[in-house]
């Protein structure tokens, strides 16, 4: 058994889901691959998200780790996971702060765990901050150019 | 040229208050150094040696007389009365005060400009031939195509924390003039068969590691140009070196997985991202080419009246070749003898941003080389404008000379160099002028960095100079036979550097010697490349 | 010398630890001996200062000298525009920094 590396839905302070937080430990990418029935996994940056894909449909929870905000390669592994259809909690944990935000929401993060809880009100803002948008992701949002051109 | 929607100046202004905020929680100790550094960099705020410095992003090099007014009052009002055209088609700030600096983006804002991801481990200012949609030999405008990686690259949430930097540059002509071989991604647009599409370049640029980007695709057609670039970034993204802020530049990743393992991936990203449907519909494309559409020529004289002299070498040394034969694009040259290349007072750029507008339909280009060019000119104004230009010092007849000498603002300004690049440009520029050098010397592109992060191109340049610290004592490093154009080339070091003195000498030697050796036609760089390095070395050293 | 250099938080000059505040003039530099760290920590907390060093330095009859030349630059100005530097009527400026 691998050690419970999750964050306690305690600690996550943002969520944009309405089911019920998954109160399961994580595992690591390796173990989650490993074993059967593992629902909750934790990645890291150097883990390539595309090893978790034939095991999307049991997984719950996936945490993507930020050990420092400037290391942007979680980016890419929420919009893989996303674009491969997976449906559960993306949960960014770690160092994520205020302004990485909007762009974390954007690339398909629906929950965030940040280790040094963020001002409220500066975090709505954040969040509010593009009312419209350039880039088609996995948001779904309807892009700039689309509006223009429907 | 460009103008903005009410979506794009939404998107600019969001932005504006963003950093309004940013600064706020800045100043109100919410936000450490650490946190708020790579928030004002994505904003172009730097800190610099004597203060903030703010970088201006003039995408693709175009701007117009509204906006060129807009740079210089800015100078005037928040700054020193002066700014500094870089060598990314941009304009740098020298004097700001964090306190200022969301002020100087909403009156920014109201001329469509910004400083947006002007720095930063994110996508950068789009850089074009600043000949765009003038120029004779171009196959199409490139600066739609531009344009559209601009909306795409802004804010583009995947790609904002990348290993590091990332510039791309779009050309349409078989000359390069805007250095594209020796960027992270360079886009070249090209006919197959009939049909325009891109061919792409990955993994150039210059640094400690200076590279020349190979051909990845030959042809990427148009309606998946945004699609293969955005793959382009996600293998870079996942798979760029981040353990060492050295090698973590796409050309090291290209250079270590070898162009093709690196292309196998793309294309493999790219067969997936098709599915995604992350491109912008076609008629997105259809939309911003109009803005681009060429203005109303008319016919004219196709001469000019040659009996003033020095006119007529402003005309042969600063003008280049229109696509409408009645026209031309002029250069402004912003290296006065022994000036500082690149600068511009505020009252210099609005005389700039007037003549654009009487004498070349409103419009304006930023060169990479730290001059401005007026695109369309009619030949039969340009004595008119030479006249107006001379008077405000900004007719300097010496387009590609070694007195149109690249350098970088260096230990002058800025915290990252070790050593001063501008007063060697200031004491050559004056050397070669008063020996009567320059105009015997012809195309000699001299480049000068202040360290090895070679903002001055000096790894392209004919002739390159690198300053370092020695021992705390500012040294130079003299290199010969670069070039940035489409005959890309990484010049080489000829040996042991030089004191500032001593390098002044060296490139007066260098220089003899081609003029004692050089054939028929030649330039110093064919020179170069047809007798090799040893002469020079002996000439040199011994 | 030890002295303690870094650029104002909000107008990013180029300020000089003097004792007890920081001042535009590197001539007005204190040592600070083995207390820098501690200096530095506390001002930092303070958040007048952005990113402040301890840097080496020359006291002499002439004034304060940083050890550095980027450091000299910074105490003076860019030596290709004396007229915007902190001595603008002083011929011999650059000649200290270089």
């Amino acid at each position: 058994m691998t050690d419970d590396l999750g964050t306690s839905p305690d600690e996550v302070q943002f969520r944009f889901r309405d089911d019920e937080p998954a109160d399961h430990g994580t595992v690591t990418v390796d173990a989650c691959c490993d074993q059967t029935n593992a629902a909750a996994v934790r990645i890291e940056p150097g883990d390539d998200a595309r090893t978790l894909l034939p095991f999307l449909d049991r997984l719950a929870l996936i945490e993507v780790n930020f050990p420092a905000y400037g290391d942007g390669r979680g980016y890419s592994s929420a919009r893989i996971l996303r674009e491969a259809g997976y449906a559960g909690e993306l949960r960014a944990v770690g160092d994520v702060l205020i302004d990485q935000l909007s762009h974390m929401r954007r690339c398909g993060f629906d929950a965030f765990a940040p280790d040094a809880r963020l001002d409220e009100e500066d975090a709505a803002r954040a969040f509010a901050t593009w009312e419209n948008v350039y880039q088609r992701t996995v948001d779904g949002r309807r892009t700039i150019q689309e509006s223009r051109h429907e | 040229m460009y103008q903005y929607d009410q979506y794009d100046q939404q998107m600019v202004d969001a932005r504006v208050e963003e950093f309004r905020d940013q600064a706020r929680r800045r100043l109100d100790g919410k936000l450490t150094e650490d946190q708020f550094k790579p928030l004002r960099l994505m904003n172009g705020l730097y800190l610099q040696l004597h203060a903030y410095m703010l970088r201006v992003a003039i995408p693709y090099g175009t701007l117009n007389s509204r906006q060129m007014i807009a740079l210089g009052d800015i100078a005037d009002k928040y700054d020193r009365g002066y700014g500094h055209f870089t060598t990314r088609q941009n304009l740098q700030y020298n004097w700001i005060k964090l306190e200022d600096a969301a002020d100087i983006l909403a009156d920014l804002a109201k001329v469509e400009m910004h400083a947006i991801q002007t720095s930063g481990n994110c996508i950068r200012n789009i850089s074009s031939d600043h000949f765009a949609g003038a120029a004779a030999d171009e196959l199409v405008d490139p600066r739609p195509y531009a344009e559209l990686l601009r909306q795409w690259s802004s804010f583009h949430p995947e790609f904002t924390y990348l290993p590091r930097k990332f510039k791309i540059a779009v050309i349409a002509a078989e000359k390069d003039r805007a250095a594209m071989r020796l960027h992270d991604i360079g886009i070249q647009i090209v006919e197959k068969d009939g049909e325009i599409g891109a061919r792409f370049y990955v993994g150039g640029g210059m640094g400690r590691t200076p590279m020349i980007a190979p051909m990845i695709r030959d042809f990427v057609p148009l309606d998946q140009l945004i699609t293969y670039s955005e793959a382009c970034l996600r293998v870079y993204n996942r798979y760029g070196r981040r353990d060492n802020k050295y090698k973590a530049r796409i050309k090291i990743l290209v250079h270590e997985l070898g162009a093709e393992e690196y292309t196998r991936q793309v294309e493999q990203e790219f067969a997936h991202m098709l599915e995604q449907g992350v491109e912008p519909p076609r008629e997105e494309l259809e939309r911003i080419k109009p803005f681009f559409a060429d203005p109303a020529f008319e016919d004219g004289a196709k001469n000019v009246d040659r009996s003033d002299p020095d006119f007529a070498l402003w005309v042969d040394r600063n003008t280049h070749r229109h696509k409408h034969d009645s026209y031309v694009s002029a250069v402004i040259s912003l290296k006065p003898v022994g000036g500082i290349p690149g600068d511009a007072t505020g009252t210099q750029i609005r005389i700039m941003a007037k003549l654009a507008e009487q004498y070349s339909f409103d419009e304006l280009r930023i060169m990479h080389t730290q001059n401005v060019v007026l695109p369309h000119v009619k030949i039969a104004d340009l004595h008119a404008l030479w006249t107006a230009l001379d008077a405000a010092d900004l007719g300097a007849p010496n387009m590609d000379s070694i007195e149109d000498m690249i350098a970088c603002p260096g230990l002058d300004y800025c915290a990252l160099a070790n050593a001063r690049s501008i007063p060697l440009a200031q004491r050559i520029s004056e050397k070669f002028d008063a020996s009567g050098k320059t105009a015997k010397l012809g195309e000699l592109k001299l480049k000068i960095s202040g360290c090895i992060n070679a903002c001055g191109h000096h790894h392209a340049g004919h002739i390159g100079i690198l300053g370092v610290d020695r021992k705390g004592v500012e040294n130079y490093q003299l290199s010969l036979g670069g070039s940035e154009a489409e005959d890309t080339a990484l010049a080489k070091i000829t040996g042991p550097g030089f004191t500032e003195d001593g390098v002044i000498d060296a490139v007066e030697k260098v220089t003899d010697l081609y003029l004692d050796v050089r054939e028929d036609g030649e330039r110093f760089l064919d020179t170069y490349r047809r007798i090799g390095m040893a002469p020079f070395k002996e000439a040199l050293y011994d | 010398m030890k002295i303690l250099t870094g650029n104002d938080l909000r107008t990013g000059a180029v300020t000089w630890w003097d004792g007890t505040n920081w001042s535009l003039h590197v001539d007005a530099a204190a040592d600070v001996g083995e207390h820098g760290d501690e200096i530095l920590a506390r001002e930092e907390a303070l958040r007048r200062v952005n990113v402040p060093y301890i840097i080496e330095a020359e006291a002499s009859a002439e004034g304060v000298r940083p050890a550095h030349i980027k450091d000299r630059v910074r105490a003076l100005g860019p030596t290709v525009r004396p007229d915007l530097t902190l001595k603008p009527k002083d011929p011999e400026a650059i000649d200290w920094v270089i």
